[in-house]
């Protein structure tokens, strides 16, 4: 019997096959976890893990590992998502580390890379043994290399080298007590598939992500913003600009962009004319070395 | 902005104009073997789709200079774990992103040398074209009929045979004609119809055929490669085969403080072959229990019909007890159920393969445990021949296997539904996955 079905277009596709990646794990893991930043992949998530098991609730918790080095809006956004869906939220809060002394801050003040410890440790306290992240293939050259599910040893570390084949839509997530795997979702969207499914779903967004004004200094080519994380050094100065955030991280090394985007159709085709990658043009911790993002994965970074 | 009748492409969009209308999604995987400059051909099509950024360019010509390279290598573009940079070769599948005005890509890019049945077969699982590369110089190479039988075996539904480094053999026509001629054939035994291989000139280096039509070969009156890839149809097979749907999961939304929803009871799943409706009868299996469709729900709203590969919740018309492991499939056309399983494996694991041996297998949302029978014929690499089957299989063997399940499963042949036909194989102990395994004799079948 053949019958027309619909063609699914290209965000169709991508999101039946995030879905069947949520359900997937859902079934076959005890304790999975969606770990969440406030950020628009993040949030994306998020929307996706709702649209796989409604009209239930998404069955399972967020983590959010916060550098203390936030936008309060996001944390706003944050606070407001979580009650309107119903969910849990679990904060590891990266200053209770620092607090006991498990971890020291940087000389730098950047907390980025501080955050493996804390989400181990909490992996490990909450017994979770699916931790799904937004990353994303296409954005960096190691991570065109994951696993849609992807295993990490006791240590949290991850081997390239001798990863699982991934054949079909056939996921292998068995794994050791203490292992647990990481799961993306969305290894197969881009930055701009990401955008256009926002605006086609009207996802809300933290306000940061729209052109707003804000004082911000010049450093190492990017706008950063003062906080309690530090504010300008030497000869950097505190100016005025209308800007928007293209990532949300750590507010002492994630740069601000100059743009007068205010409506999702205005960042889209902002995105669309960019020259530059969003981690490139906005974070400084992928910037430290080639290997960069390589090294941190293995260290069990997101 | 559409594909002129001859493939040629129109300027591909700075990395995503708006599109004017919807686009699709094709997957495709390129195969080829060691220095046949698969890596500098994938890193052109980025490049010449305006899909690699300032940063990223960038980032290559550094890398280069370093290297003391005269030109950006682009292969460095895609070249993405430190070991690949420092050894200048592709260990992983890797997987890259590119969209022009008329569809998105994704690209499953497997690397030819080091465990080469391992990669071909990740990246043609889920490929709906493969794009094999060989060096104008050298023409057809064992490599190349070895990759071309596993995406025979894999039952990919298109190929392109790209003959790489033209520059280097002069344009000459009558080379790439040989060459052209010489693939026909091999595609033809191996079970590939003719309308579904294309042969293409390039040179990745230079830039020829690939984005950009080439002035030096005016002999060629073809599509470029990234005009075919646009152009070409995509709907796969597995729409026109009956109604496949693995269950992943209840959806019961109890306790959610809904009334309405206390009795709802949906069965999540991804449609995996042929299409649904309301009203549609179904069985499910193992069990055999035949019922009704009485709805096909999204978090959107009902369908009115649902083809392969979305993800929808099914509610059924009567209370059957379904839970995760257990297929819907159209009532007219099921599945077989059996636990007595003729496969052909493909071996991936440096852990040799005996029969005796107690594996888990996963199948659709089920694992169960195997014992593995008799390992009855390998397929000669050379000879693309099943013959006579050694005691063990080791790596990158290609044999049929039997296979006794604990329990029951409803499985067709790979060759007519890939979905309910593919399986894999799990290390028990380690939990790795050991094969990827064909229900039935596909490549067999196809060589007669």
């Amino acid at each position: 019997m053949t019958r027309a079905a619909p063609v699914l277009d290209a965000l169709d596709a991508l999101e039946s096959e995030s879905i069947h990646i949520f359900r997937e794990v859902a079934g076959e893991f005890d304790r999975p976890v969606i770990l969440f930043s406030g950020g628009k992949d993040s949030t994306l998530l998020v929307h996706l893990a709702v649209k796989a098991f409604a009209p239930a609730r998404v069955p399972f918790p967020l983590l959010h590992v916060d550098t203390g080095h936030n936008y309060p809006e996001v944390i706003d956004f944050r606070d407001r998502l979580v009650e309107r869906l119903d969910l849990r939220l679990e904060v590891a809060h990266v200053q209770d580390w620092i607090d006991d002394g498990r971890l020291v801050e940087r000389p730098d003040g950047t907390r980025n890379p501080l955050q493996t410890v804390p989400l181990l440790d909490s992996i490990n306290e909450h017994r979770f043994d699916a931790v799904f992240g937004g990353g994303r293939r296409d954005e960096e050259r190691a991570r065109a290399k994951e696993r849609i599910i992807s295993l990490r040893d006791a240590f949290g570390r991850w081997d390239p080298r001798s990863q699982r084949p991934e054949l079909w839509n056939l996921y292998n997530g068995r794994h050791s007590p203490g292992e647990h795997v990481r799961v993306f979702p969305i290894s197969n969207w881009t930055e701009l598939d990401v955008w256009r499914y926002i605006r086609r779903e009207n996802v809300e967004l933290p306000s940061i992500y729209y052109a707003h004004e804000r004082p911000v200094f010049r450093r190492d080519g990017m706008w950063l913003a003062e906080g309690p994380w530090g504010g300008p050094r030497g000869n950097e100065t505190m100016e005025t600009k209308t800007v928007r955030y293209r990532t949300v991280g750590d507010g002492s090394c994630t740069g601000a962009v100059e743009s007068a985007a205010t409506t999702l159709d205005e960042i889209i085709a902002e995105v669309a004319a960019s020259r530059l990658t969003e981690r490139g043009a906005t974070r400084a911790d992928d910037r430290l070395s080639e290997a960069a993002m390589e090294d941190r994965k293995r260290e069990g970074y997101f | 902005m559409a594909a002129s009748d001859n493939g040629e492409t129109t300027a591909p969009e700075a990395i995503g104009a708006e599109p004017c209308h919807p686009r699709d999604l094709l997957r495709f995987a390129t195969a080829g073997s060691v220095d046949d400059g698969k890596s500098t051909l994938v890193g052109r099509l980025l490049y010449d789709t305006k899909s690699v950024l300032a940063d990223q360019i960038e980032a290559v010509q550094r890398a280069s200079v370093d290297k003391g390279l005269a030109t950006p290598d682009l292969s460095l573009l895609v070249d993405g774990l430190r070991a690949e940079r420092e050894q200048g070769i592709t260990i992983d599948v890797a997987y890259r992103y590119f969209a022009t005005p008329q569809r998105e890509f994704v690209l499953a890019d497997t690397p030819g040398h080091v465990q080469y049945t391992r990669n071909t077969v990740t990246g043609a699982s889920t490929a709906e074209l493969a794009v094999l590369l060989v060096d104008a110089r050298n023409g057809i190479v064992e490599q190349t009929r070895r990759h071309a039988a596993v995406l025979a075996l894999l039952r990919v539904p298109r190929l392109v045979l790209a003959i790489n480094k033209i520059d280097l053999v002069s344009y000459d026509e009558e080379t790439l004609t040989a060459i052209a001629k010489d693939f026909a054939s091999l595609a033809r035994s191996l079970g590939f119809p003719d309308d579904a291989v294309v042969t293409i000139p390039v040179s990745a280096l230079v830039g020829d055929n690939v984005v950009e039509r080439s002035q030096r070969t005016p002999w060629y009156d073809g599509p470029t490669l990234l005009g075919h890839l646009e152009s070409v149809p995509v709907v796969g097979p597995e729409l026109r085969a009956p109604f496949r749907m693995p269950v992943q999961y209840v959806i019961r939304p109890r306790g959610s403080g809904r009334d309405d929803l206390h009795d709802y009871r949906g069965y999540a799943g991804q449609v995996a072959s042929g299409t649904v409706a309301p009203g549609d009868e179904v069985v499910v299996l193992p069990g055999g229990r035949r019922t009704t469709v009485a709805a096909v729900d999204t978090a959107d709203g009902p369908l009115d019909v649902a083809g392969a590969r979305r993800s929808v919740t099914i509610r059924l018309a009567d209370d059957i007890d379904i839970s995760r492991g257990d297929l819907l499939a159209a009532a007219d056309a099921p599945p077989r159920v059996t636990s007595e399983l003729e496969t052909t494996v493909c071996w991936l694991a440096e852990k040799p393969l005996r029969s005796g041996a107690r594996l888990l297998l996963k199948h659709g949302t089920r694992t169960t445990q195997v014992i593995v029978g008799a390992i009855t014929e390998r397929l000669d690499p050379e000879t693309l021949r099943f013959g006579e089957a050694p005691a063990q299989l080791q790596i990158n063997d290609i044999a049929h296997v039997g296979l006794r399940a604990a329990d029951a499963l409803p499985v067709d042949d790979y060759a007519d539904v890939r979905a309910t036909g593919s399986f894999l194989l799990i290390d028990p102990p380690t939990g790795n996955t050991l094969a990827a395994g064909l229900v039935g004799f596909p490549l067999a079948d196809a060589l007669g």
